[in-house]
Formats: structure tokens, C-alpha cells, sequence
């Protein structure tokens, strides 16, 4: 970890390219120890691989990462498991870290999956595997947490505890968090620091800062802005279909 | 009692089982009989290669059959097709180039049924040293990677998120299969290496409910199939790794049962 300033991963102008197309270009972010960066934008906006990119899963990319930390809890987005693994949810939570008993059953019952323990992994429901799979990233006590649509098909009450569950986590073991989310409530109210994605960085900044901002009404929507306040000023820059930008 | 050779064909196939049943396991869960297959084919040539230059056997089939897995990576690298086509590619030249060599050193009598079927009685006491302590190397080098590459198994992505240099693991792995097909080829012949990886492997997976429990029966299930398949070899007069492949067969077979009671008790 660099000392003066916190830093834990720092992405410069990092970009990847793939079959002649930017899948993103030009991203640059910091997530910082205790903060939650949050990256929103519409489907195919680069949002997964930007987060790949900092984990380092990408290697042929443009621009640098800058990693600090080597403990890392990652959920990803899409994960495919092949059930010819005999696989309980204790031997995935031991996955990547030889963990002692009490720091998986603490994990599990934060998430509210302890029950859960000792079930194969494939007979849970999408909702129960999402509880798992963040119990699991936070059971190392992580010094970087990187979460792609952490509760992704869990049910309403329980999304807003894992949401809660999240922000403490993030204070009590005052780790920074690179999230990805599509639901904008949460993230307006729980996000340090909001970057909005649409193959490059349309905009950043605080989440009132992002709300006012031209480009985030145009990708969410009018409705989306008025959960935060309204505020008028001019594009510089529309989108094709395919991400590309045009200028006016 | 037994006769010395019997002996040395217990001993070094229960070496043999020790290290085919936790790499077994692997070979399942990273889809790679097929991968198995070829290493096991090409091993032809590495056998003809230790004859005509009077090389130790496990020695020259563990170089040779290296060598394939890296031609095999280059090839996936390099050309459009898929990975099934370029294994049939190299498991079929391999072992046709095998038998075209073994038909132009007429000076050498080959006995090939032993070669692709196994054949207790050439087993040798520099065999089952070979076998127990190339097979306690392999073991511990699979002790070491386990984690990098069990969990990069189940996704490769979390592993090298969080840090764990699956690639490497991948690499090494490939190295193990190539030195257990090497150790064991006397003992199984190469026709039949891969059904003594999968089948006690298949056999473990229908009984076990934890990867830890799926490699311990996958060495019992090892362990039964060489101790019946070799008596049974003696018995009946048959080759040695049919009749091990056989027990192992019959086994998994046993493990059905439990499956179907399981979905019973479900229903």
C-alpha cells in the first residue's frame, strides 16, 4: 500500500483493445482505503472490464495499473462453476485462503447464508449464491474489494441489508471498494465517488456532481436525475449504438 | 506363496494408484481426458525412442510426451482449430509415427501387446523405484500447486483476481500428466493410462459430496482396482491393464448404485 496518500489501485488512461474495437479507452480512477468508487453505465459500456482491468485479469492492455495491495476479494459478475466439482459452499469459501472456521462463519452469517454451510454449491438458489459469493470475497478481510452487481438476484429487503452490509463493511475494516451497480438509488446514497461509463469515461465525480451532469441524464434518463437535483447545461457529445462518440 | 514378479507388479501398482487417483480427479474437473489420451499415444514413441538408443523408458517417455504438450500449446496459439481436432491430430500421429519407427528396427523384438496393454511381468525393481519416487514427486509438486490450480479450476478468473498465478499452476500441471503416463506405462500399457486417471476418478465423483472426499475414494478406488485387476490378471492369464481397467470398470459400476439411492431417497 503507498503510504502518504492511501491508494490502493490507480487505473492511468487504461484501455483494451479487441478485434480492432475499444471495448474502453481512456479510463483513469483511484479507489482510495475506506472509499467506495462506483462505476455506473448502460450495458456493454466496459463497466465488468474496467474492473478486470484493475484486478489484472486483462494483460494486453493500454495505459498502467497501478496495484497496492495484493489482498483483494473480488465477486464477479458472470461466474460459471462446472458441477463435475463435488463442491460444498465451506470448500468454495476456502477457495483462495486457507481461512480458520470462525472467519468463514462470521463471513456466512453477515451475508445471512451460515445455514447454508455445508450444501452443495449447486443447489442454491441465485440469490443464495450471490449472499455466498460476497461472503466469500469479504471472508479474507480484503484490503481492495471489487464487486460487480453484488446482489444481483437477491431479493428486495435483502438487497438493501447487503447494501448496508456493504458501507460497513467498508468502515469497519476500512477497505476501498471498486463497485459496479445498476441500481442507482444505492449508489447515490452510498457512493463516495461516482464514474460514469459509456466505453470512456462520460463523466465523474461526487454522486451529486454525476447527477446534475448532462451525460447521465442523457444514458439514465430524466427520472433518474430527479433522484438528485436537476441542473441544465449543454452536450458536447452524443453516442452512437455502438459506443462511439460523435461529436455535435 | 506368490511369485517375485507378482510382487513387484503389486508394489508398483499401488505406487501407480497413489498418484493416478488425486490427478485423476484433476483430469475430470478440467475436462482433459482427451488431453490424457494424446500425452498417453505419443508415449509410443517415446518407448521406441528408449529402445533404439538404449534409454531408460520412463525417462525418454516423459521428454517425448512433454514435448507433445508443448507442441499442443503452440498449435492452439497458432492455427484456427479447435482443441479436440488438434488431440486426435497428435494422438493418431503420434502413435502411427510409434509403430512406423518400431517396424523399421526389426533388430529389436518389440513386444507390443505389453506395450499398449501393460505386462506385470516386465516389471523390474528399477521400475517400482522409478514409480514410488517419481510418483512421491509428483505428489508433492500437486501438493504444492493445489490451491493455485483447484481454485482456478473452479474459476479461473477469482484465482487470478486474487492473486494466485493460475497460469503456472496450468503449465506445471501439464508437466504431471506428462510424468505419470511416463512412470506408469509399464504397469497399465499406454492404450489404457487415461482409464486408470478417469474411471476410479468417475467412480469417486458418484460417492463423494467434497473434492477432499472425491480424491481419497478416487485413491481407494485406484488402490482396489490394481490389487483385484493384478490377481485376477494371474488367475485368469489376461494382460495386466485390462484386467485392472476391468475391476476399476466394475467398481464405478458398484457406485452407480449409490447414486440411484440417493435420487431415491430424494424422491
Amino acid at each position: 500500500m503507498s503510504k502518504e496518500n492511501n491508494i490502493l489501485v490507480k487505473l492511468n488512461e487504461v484501455g483494451i483493445r479487441q478485434n480492432d474495437k475499444w471495448l474502453v479507452k481512456g479510463v483513469s480512477l483511484v479507489v482510495e482505503k475506506g472509499k467506495i468508487v462506483t462505476l455506473i453505465g448502460p450495458n456493454g459500456s466496459g463497466k465488468s472490464t474496467t474492473a478486470k482491468i484493475a484486478l489484472g485479469i486483462y494483460k494486453k492492455i493500454a495505459g498502467q495499473v497501478e496495484k497496492y495491495t495484493n489482498n483483494v476479494g473480488y465477486v464477479p459478475q458472470k461466474i460459471s462453476i462446472d458441477w463435475t466439482l463435488p463442491l460444498r459452499v465451506n470448500d468454495f469459501m476456502l477457495l483462495t485462503e486457507n481461512l480458520k472456521d470462525e472467519a468463514v462463519n462470521e463471513a456466512l452469517s453477515l451475508t445471512g447464508v451460515i445455514h447454508l454451510k455445508n450444501k452443495n454449491l449447486g443447489n442454491l438458489s441465485g440469490g443464495e449464491f450471490q449472499r455466498v459469493l460476497l461472503a466469500r470475497a469479504i471472508s479474507r478481510k480484503p484490503d481492495l474489494l471489487v464487486l460487480d452487481e453484488p446482489v444481483q438476484g437477491v431479493d428486495f429487503t435483502g438487497e438493501i441489508a447487503l447494501y448496508e452490509l456493504i458501507k460497513k463493511i467498508s468502515d469497519t475494516l476500512n477497505c476501498g471498494i471498486l463497485l459496479i451497480s445498476h441500481d442507482l438509488h444505492t449508489v447515490m446514497s452510498a457512493t463516495d465517488h461516482v464514474v460514469c461509463l459509456n466505453g470512456h469515461v462520460c463523466c465523474s465525480g461526487t454522486p451529486s456532481d454525476v447527477a446534475k451532469n448532462n451525460e447521465y441524464k442523457a444514458l439514465f434518463g430524466e427520472q433518474a436525475s430527479q433522484t438528485l437535483s436537476i441542473y441544465e447545461h449543454k452536450h458536447n457529445h452524443v453516442h452512437s449504438n455502438d459506443g462511439e462518440v460523435k461529436k455535435n | 506363496m506368490f511369485d517375485d514378479f507378482f510382487i513387484r507388479a503389486l508394489v508398483a501398482g499401488i505406487g501407480v494408484a497413489f498418484v493416478t487417483g488425486p490427478l485423476g480427479c484433476f483430469v475430470i474437473w478440467r475436462r482433459l481426458s482427451y488431453f490424457g489420451d494424446t500425452l498417453a499415444h505419443s508415449a509410443l514413441l517415446g518407448v521406441t525412442l528408449a529402445y533404439s538408443l538404449e534409454f531408460n523408458i520412463a525417462f525418454s517417455v516423459f521428454i517425448i510426451s512433454s514435448l507433445i504438450a508443448l507442441i499442443l500449446i503452440q498449435l492452439q496459439k497458432k492455427t484456427n482449430l479447435p482443441g479436440d481436432a488438434l488431440l486426435g491430430l497428435l494422438a493418431h500421429s503420434s502413435l502411427a509415427v510409434g509403430l512406423v519407427v518400431i517396424g523399421f528396427l526389426t533388430f529389436i523384438r518389440f513386444d507390443i501387446m505389453g506395450l499398449l496393454f501393460g505386462d506385470i511381468l516386465a516389471v523390474a525393481v528399477n521400475d517400482i523405484l522409478i514409480i514410488w519416487i517419481g510418483g512421491a514427486l509428483i505428489l508433492l509438486v500437486l501438493k504444492l500447486i493445489w490451491k493455485p490450480l483447484f481454485a482456478s479450476t473452479v474459476n479461473y478468473e477469482l484465482a487470478e483476481a486474487e492473486g494466485l498465478n493460475p497460469d503456472r499452476a496450468k503449465a506445471i500441471f501439464t508437466v504431471l500428466m506428462a510424468a505419470i503416463i511416463a512412470i506408469s506405462i509399464k504397469m497399465v500399457g499406454l492404450l489404457l493410462i487415461t482409464g486408470m486417471l478417469i474411471i476410479p476418478a468417475a467412480m469417486a465423483r458418484n460417492i463423494s459430496d467434497s473434492p477432499q472426499k472425491m480424491v481419497i475414494f478416487s485413491i481407494i478406488g485406484g488402490l482396489l482396482s490394481v490389487i483385484i485387476g493384478l490377481f485376477s490378471s494371474l488367475e485368469f492369464n489376461t494382460s495386466s491393464g485390462p484386467s485392472i481397467i476391468t475391476a476399476a470398470l466394475v467398481l464405478f459400476i458398484l457406485s452407480l448404485l449409490k447414486i440411484k439411492q440417493t435420487v431415491q431417497l430424494k424422491n
